[in-house]
């Protein structure tokens, strides 16, 4: 028995050792760290955005000619725990920056490390509120100088919501039915109610179902006999589409608006595409009027991986073009060059234009998508007015 | 059979071999050889140790299935967390939020043993299941803790701490087990009710055991709080109590020893495979399922490592010669 945990240990030391030999801290090369949820819970943003990560250094190469970037790739397993040492482990392998991770909880675990080290990370898909910031909970409190995302924030994504609703909508009272147990659902709800009140509206009441819910009919009935003009549904596609179903079915018939949760055919899956009229969700991405560069985007995502690219890959494609563009500018593949050029890059992407703001959050409008019969048939894009 | 005080050979072979690893990781981490990667990685290994080990003193010694280790866990974890945000972000607020998390979970520890502990087998592990998931619902719903959003942290506990509460849990469990009470669990574990004729007051040292272990658990989630930045309410579901429960039956369940052993293993395996995320969870499996067929009863079943064990059987070889 001694013998084969002996045995064991010498193999699990053997292991350890083995890959320690390959690291190489100085920084010669370009390597880019993909930090991603491969597996785990939100194993699909992961992957998506490890697609469009690696469509976008392959195509970069092909325009350099050479193989310059090359990507470091780490699965996270969608636990901050592992995203901190992974973090350690991009430092050890002398990344000239990181893209990812695709969620705020993981994002906040390897800032920390990533910051301290001086190395730039740019996550496609952080919007939790300030999770730029050392403290967030505190607005006012220092950025990270490191840290960078390319999406909008959760509140910026719920204030243009309601000003879309208020403007275009004409919708004076709004009743809202958000998930409870999400900080996404949470902080929208909240940024919208603050934003709608501001304009002048009213919200009716705010109800709450709880994630992984499939009957909504009773909080349905009771808003059904409520007098108001829109329904927000801060949440995801799964309860959503479940929501719009019985929603329709039961006589709702107001506009049902939300935010890029609903990003998912999966909500037309669950509702239906009869029910799916008269809804509007806010989003980064759409495949609507799409301009050159997106097009250019959408076929070569469909050559390399023979399926339509989603949000997530397109943020992911933007976050590592942005960071290259920056390396190309700063001509040096010194982290701390780098991270000079991109507080003041301004970049032109596949999902809009923009440059960053005190926070390290790009300044770009949103986008409001409206379903008819389940498909995504008109975009406005749409500023709240702070 | 003679007395044997605190202070004999033993017990001070044991203090030599915390010093010299001690002192081992002390000179490799000076020295580079153990990076800030592999820092990382025994800073989680120690984490895992207190937490098997406690859940073993509950699965293992008493023989009670709970599958409520991570709520114990969280609110550790969120009482540093709460003080860390509050009143001060040192080593001395992750202590305080220890002591208050350990106050926290003795309280609920024995609410939730006495009427649970009534129960038996599967329906216990139901029940403590239970507990666990109300823990984390109430921290999620709470404003103090921030809800879903979790909180974000600085990272103040160093690696020295870890190792210090990690020797203290195992000389609490250790010798709780070798105690009086420890023996009752013990006898608990074999033969419930014979152990009851035998008038041992079988609720009294349940509760006992399974506070024990709550307590330990805590202990666990305040240092996660201090080193690991972010902490969330989804972080401690009841995947995290079967995972500390992985480690328990893979080291041998009522084997210290094992679980320590279980929880290096599995921490190395772990860095490994961080290399090959597509192969990762069937080689874990894998490995699972291995131990399970070749060793039903874990790595090590239920021996110990002891230095009297150990002197005895190179003394009787020597006279054998």
């Amino acid at each position: 028995m001694k013998k084969l945990v002996i045995a064991l240990f010498v193999f699990a030391m053997l292991a350890g050792c083995s890959s320690n030999g390959g690291g190489n801290p100085a920084g010669d090369g370009y390597k880019i760290g993909l930090h991603y949820e491969l597996t785990g819970e939100v194993a699909d943003y992961g992957n998506a955005e490890l697609e469009g990560s690696k469509l976008a250094i392959k195509l970069m190469n092909q325009k350099l000619g050479e193989d310059k970037y090359e990507s470091v790739e780490y699965d996270n397993t969608s636990s901050t725990t592992e995203a901190v040492t992974i973090s350690t482990k991009l430092v050890q392998d002398g990344v000239i920056g990181v893209v990812g991770p695709a969620t705020s909880g993981a994002s906040a675990a390897t800032y920390q490390v990533l910051d301290g080290a001086g190395i730039p990370v740019i996550s496609p898909s952080a919007t939790a509120n300030n999770v730029t910031q050392k403290n967030p909970d505190d607005e006012n409190s220092e950025v990270y100088n490191s840290v960078f995302r390319i999406c909008f924030e959760d509140s910026y994504q719920g204030a243009a919501m309601a000003q879309f609703a208020y403007d275009t909508l004409n919708a004076k009272r709004v009743v809202i039915y958000g998930d409870s147990t999400t900080d996404y659902a949470k902080g929208l709800t909240q940024a919208f109610t603050d934003q709608f009140h501001k304009l002048g509206g009213t919200v009716v009441a705010t109800e709450y179902y709880v994630a992984k819910d499939t009957d909504f009919n009773g909080t349905l009935t009771k808003i059904k006999d409520m007098t108001y003009d829109a329904l927000y549904i801060p949440g995801y596609y799964n309860e959503a589409g479940l929501i719009a179903k019985q929603a329709r079915a039961m006589g709702i018939d107001c506009p049902i608006i939300g935010g890029d949760g609903f990003d998912s055919t999966t909500l037309v899956d669950l509702a239906g595409a009869t029910a799916l009229n008269d809804v509007y969700f806010t989003t980064a991405y759409t495949t609507v009027g799409a301009s050159d560069a997106l097009q250019a985007f959408i076929d070569a995502y469909k050559a390399e991986y023979n399926k339509e690219p989603g949000m997530f890959a397109a943020l992911a494609f933007d976050a590592t073009n942005l960071l290259m563009e920056a390396c190309e500018k700063a001509g040096s593949n010194n982290p701390a060059d780098i991270q000079k050029v991109l507080v003041d890059i301004e970049f032109d992407g596949i999902t809009g234009s923009f440059s960053f703001d005190a926070t390290h959050t790009p300044i770009k409008s949103v986008l409001v998508v409206e379903l008819v019969d389940g498909v995504q048939a008109s975009a406005v894009s749409v500023s709240p007015k702070m | 059979m003679k007395e044997r005080g605190i202070f004999n050979k033993y017990n001070a072979f044991w203090l030599a071999t915390i010093l010299v690893i001690f002192g081992l990781l002390f000179g490799l981490i000076a020295a580079g050889v153990i990076n800030q990667v592999y820092l990382t990685v025994l800073m989680g290994i120690g984490i895992n140790i207190i937490l098997a080990v406690s859940l073993n003193l509950i699965i293992g010694l008493t023989g009670q299935f709970s599958l409520g280790h991570a709520g114990f866990m969280c609110i550790g974890a969120y009482a540093a967390g709460v003080v860390m945000k509050n009143v001060s972000s040192s080593v001395g607020g992750v202590l305080l939020g220890m002591l208050i998390g350990i106050l926290i979970s003795v309280v609920v520890g024995l609410l939730v043993a006495g009427p649970t502990l009534r129960l038996r087998g599967d329906y216990l592990a139901i029940a403590t299941l239970g507990f666990g998931e109300i823990i984390r619902i109430v921290i999620l719903n709470m404003n103090i803790t921030n809800g879903a959003a979790g909180m974000v942290l600085q990272k103040v506990v160093d690696w020295p701490l870890i190792y210090i509460m990690v020797v203290l849990t195992l000389v609490v469990i250790l010798n709780f087990g070798r105690s009086a009470p420890g023996r009752a669990c013990l006898a608990i574990r074999e033969d419930e009710v014979a152990a009851e004729a035998m008038g041992i007051n079988t609720t009294k040292y349940k509760i006992m055991a399974f506070v024990l272990g709550a307590v330990f658990a805590s202990v666990a989630g305040s240092l996660y709080a201090g080193c690991y930045y972010v902490i969330k309410p989804d972080m401690f579901t009841f995947n995290k109590s079967i995972e500390i429960l992985v480690l328990v039956v893979f080291g041998g369940m009522g084997s210290i020893t094992g679980s320590v052993i279980a929880a290096i293993v599995i921490g190395f395996i772990n860095i490994f495979l961080q290399s090959f995320s597509d192969i990762r969870m069937i080689v874990y499996g894998l490995a699972l399922v291995c131990i399970m067929i070749f060793r039903p009863g874990g790595l090590l079943g239920t021996k110990e490592f002891s230095y009297s064990a150990l002197y005895k059987k190179l003394t009787s070889k020597g006279a054998s010669k």
